[in-house]
């Protein structure tokens, strides 16, 4: 029986942390294991910082939430805030190196904690809308958690009808995973 | 006052004589309604919704599908019969407390839906189940027993205009009257042509009667019908407000 | 005749408000009835969307009471009809569903808790117990199902309408703001294909016929001149719930023969008692896991011989007690002690169920 890997993934509304996390569940649930997502949402969601709460494991998930993570990924200062309380000794606990003055604020108590310029390089190799897509190729090569074949099928699923218009927009995305992955491979 | 016809066809026996108190008018609102729906031949089709409230006692009055609801709640209780199942001919009986207090957002928004639904409010200027207290529509100095000195229209707003809102807010295809029991030939007809509104599938029908309580108002015969032919209409209109064929005429 | 909404069996991932949706169609409800409130509104809006393929209806109204109230109107009507609520809606909906238990009306309502009193949140908790198994001006004559995940909401969403129209309560869907947001698998199926067979409807007014005539008229009240009478009506009432309740009560549990102290939860919160529970055997701890699926009736004799066997029951909720209050009762003079874990209107994890439970046992 395989560990349930456990993610959060955090920031401003608008940088797609629910739409990653709902990408990478049903990429897991293709692949016929157990996933669990659940977004904040409502009331608790606008202003303030957007968090997914992701599982996946082989067997059936416990309780939706939990206290801590195996990776948590803060893309803004309000969400390296929000999201230290899901931060233990076993977790990896990944940033974007481009917020300014939160070094003082990264968790002290995480197994890893990477860097990574993923909005530097989303704004001057790709295009900032697929931020979020390198994001996930982050969360893949750090978790694991489902094969970089099958994440770019559930991506194609989600945006398919985008990418019969536009084929470059298809090519733009696979390349986003691939750099995400990348980017975790070199900060580890 | 004419002679007493014959008992309308679909009031049940087995229920008479009726619960209401002597010279309540809610005996002869059912009776408008029950030779209405014997001209109509609809007996077989009505589902007939009371409030509570003492339109209450109606609950076993007719031959006729009943369903005894909560205060307010008669509307759409209607409403869901009818929108399950279009077929039947969906009545809704209640009293001015529940139509235009506790359950004045459910006339309101079944009014502005135009539910193929018939709404009869029965209009006594207080609430007379419950002992006699103030409701929307009693009359500007008229003492209840929450207006012991009577009602003060600074304090509490001027009476209720039921039909005239109803007509307001209805879309084209609705039927607004306000009928009397000082006339009930006129009476069944506006709830006759309301159940033909309903049964053409036009729109909300609504009739508002006004009505009497001598238990309440404490009125002997002649000053219960002084008090609903002079006071209630200064207020309250006879009459047509909204029709989508053809007027009747006043007073027919 | 429109297609069957669910053909063969299928593995699907979405969320919980979709599976009720879902479920509805293919437990053949006829009709929707519900008004806006989060967390439960995408059930309105999935159900919008699949119904004209599938020849259904859908009524918004102007409030939880009219909700409520034309809900009830359409099992007048005779159809499989149900409404979906939460929090201060739930409050309001105690109202029409006082009358369904005095006329024995078979209305299905789902109900997915958010926190509490008032406004509140919109996110999640189980402060909706009392107020679902018990509410309203009366007996708690009902049917509470509370489910723990989307296979359940599914099953048991089906299951609502035939325990509702098999004994003639109104039956409830107990969820939560994370089972209705949250998105995991679940198989689909067409409840005949399992062998499940949908309890028939009938109309309770405009029956064919001619009242009075061809056959009696429907007279349905819920008013009684004199006490005795209701007493009467709610005697024979009283009596078939007392004699459907253990044919209707259900519950899941394991490792209770020889627990010291067993792990009592219901709903979402019952995912992390039974993590919790797994990991503590695994760490040597002598636990148990017992969860009531039915908070109304309670699987009270199940219940019991576990309060008599066990040395503790912690209890574990999102309420401040809730279902304490009904365990209590239930296992009244048992010999269990009875230890509360509660975090009203927050949701509790495996972590924090394991901690309490090597904080009580050293």
């Amino acid at each position: 029986m395989g560990k349930v890997v456990k993610i959060v993934l955090a920031g401003e509304g608008g940088q797609g942390v629910q739409s990653v996390a709902e990408i990478i569940a049903e990429a897991a649930n293709e692949e016929g294991r157990e996933a669990l997502y659940i977004p904040n949402f409502g009331v608790e969601q606008r202003g303030g910082v957007s968090v997914a709460y992701l599982q996946i494991g082989d067997e059936p998930i416990g309780a939706p939430k939990f206290q801590t993570g195996d990776i948590v990924v803060a893309l803004s200062d309000r969400a390296v805030h929000r999201t230290k309380q899901y931060v233990g000794p076993e977790t990896i606990f990944v940033y974007d190196s481009g917020i300014e003055n939160v070094e003082n604020e990264l968790p002290k108590n995480a197994k890893k904690v990477l860097g990574i310029p993923a909005i530097e390089v989303s704004k001057n190799e790709l295009h900032p809308r697929v931020f979020n897509i390198i994001i996930m190729g982050a969360v893949i090569k750090a978790t694991e958690v489902v094969a970089v074949e099958d994440a770019k099928a559930a991506i194609e699923k989600k945006l398919g009808y985008k990418f019969e218009k536009n084929p470059k927009l298809r090519e733009m995305n696979f390349r986003a995973i691939e750099r995400g992955m990348e980017l975790v491979a070199s900060a580890m | 006052m004419s002679v007493q016809p014959a008992m309308p066809k679909c009031w049940r026996m087995e229920s008479k004589p009726h619960k209401f108190c002597p010279g309540c008018g809610h005996g002869l609102v059912l009776k408008a309604l029950g030779q209405a729906i014997d001209e109509l031949g609809i007996q077989d089709k009505v589902v007939f919704g009371c409030d509570i409230g003492c339109s209450l006692l109606s609950w076993d009055f007719f031959n006729v599908d009943t369903v005894q609801t909560h205060h307010g709640r008669t509307t759409p209780v209607i409403t869901g019969i009818k929108r399950a199942n279009p077929g039947v001919l969906g009545i809704a009986y209640m009293g001015d407390g529940g139509g235009y207090a506790i359950g004045a957002q459910h006339l309101v928004s079944a009014a502005t839906r135009n539910e193929r639904i018939t709404v009869i409010l029965v209009n006594n200027t207080q609430y007379g189940m419950t002992g006699g207290q103030m409701a929307p529509t009693t009359l500007p100095g008229q003492k209840t027993e929450t207006t012991p000195y009577g009602r003060d229209i600074q304090a509490t707003g001027y009476p209720t205009q039921g039909p005239e809102m109803v007509a307001a807010i209805t879309p084209e295809g609705a039927y607004v009257a306000r009928g009397t029991v000082a006339n009930v030939k006129q009476l069944k007809g506006f709830i006759k042509k309301a159940l033909e509104n309903q049964m053409a599938g036009n729109g909300f029908s609504f009739v508002e009667a006004l009505s009497t309580c001598p238990t309440n108002w404490r009125t002997n015969a002649e000053e219960t019908w002084k008090f609903v032919e002079q006071e209630m209409t200064k207020y309250f209109k006879v009459g047509e407000i909204k029709v989508p064929g053809p007027r009747e005429k006043e007073g027919q | 005749m429109p297609e069957k909404p669910i053909q063969g069996e299928k593995r699907v991932f979405m969320t919980g408000n979709e599976v009720v949706a879902w479920a509805a169609l293919a437990a053949g409800a006829e009709i929707m009835y519900g008004y806006p409130i989060t967390p439960q509104n995408e059930i309105m809006h999935y159900w919008t969307r699949l119904m004209p393929k599938y020849d259904r209806k859908f009524l918004q109204t102007e409030d939880e009471l009219s909700a409520g109230f034309t809900t009830v109107g359409g099992v007048l009507a005779g159809r499989r009809a149900f409404t979906a609520t939460a929090g201060p809606g739930n409050t309001l909906m105690q109202e029409p569903m006082s009358m369904a238990e005095a006329m024995r009306l078979p209305v299905v309502v789902v109900v997915q808790q958010r926190g509490g009193p008032s406004t509140a949140t919109v996110i999640y908790s189980q402060q909706e117990v009392t107020m679902t198994t018990l509410g309203g001006n009366g007996e708690g004559l009902r049917v509470v199902y509370s489910t723990a995940t989307h296979q359940e909401l599914f099953d048991y969403t089906i299951k609502a309408f035939n325990t509702a129209w098999k004994y003639r309560f109104p039956t409830f869907v107990l969820g939560d703001g994370y089972q209705a947001k949250m998105r995991e698998s679940l198989t689909f199926y067409d409840p005949a294909e399992r062998g499940i067979e949908m309890v028939p409807t009938e109309p309770y007014v405009g029956k064919p016929g001619m009242p009075g005539v061809d056959r009696p008229p429907t007279h349905l009240r819920n008013t009684y001149n004199v006490e005795e009478e209701l007493y009467e009506v709610l005697k024979d009432y009283l009596a078939d719930y007392a004699k459907a309740a253990p044919e209707i009560a259900e519950y899941e549990a394991f490792d209770t023969e020889d627990a010291e102290l067993v792990v009592v939860s219901h709903g979402v919160v019952s995912r992390a008692g039974k993590a919790a529970v797994k990991e503590l055997r695994e760490a040597g701890y002598k636990v148990g896991y017992f969860r009531p699926i039915t908070l109304r009736p309670l699987p009270v004799d199940q219940l019991r011989e576990v309060a008599n066997k066990a040395g503790q029951l912690l209890v574990v909720e999102s309420a401040n007690g809730q279902l304490d209050r009904l365990v209590k009762e239930a296992a009244y003079g048992c010999s269990a002690e009875i230890l509360p874990m509660f975090k009203p209107g927050v949701g509790i994890t495996a972590e924090e169920v394991v901690a309490r439970v090597k904080e009580i046992k050293g």
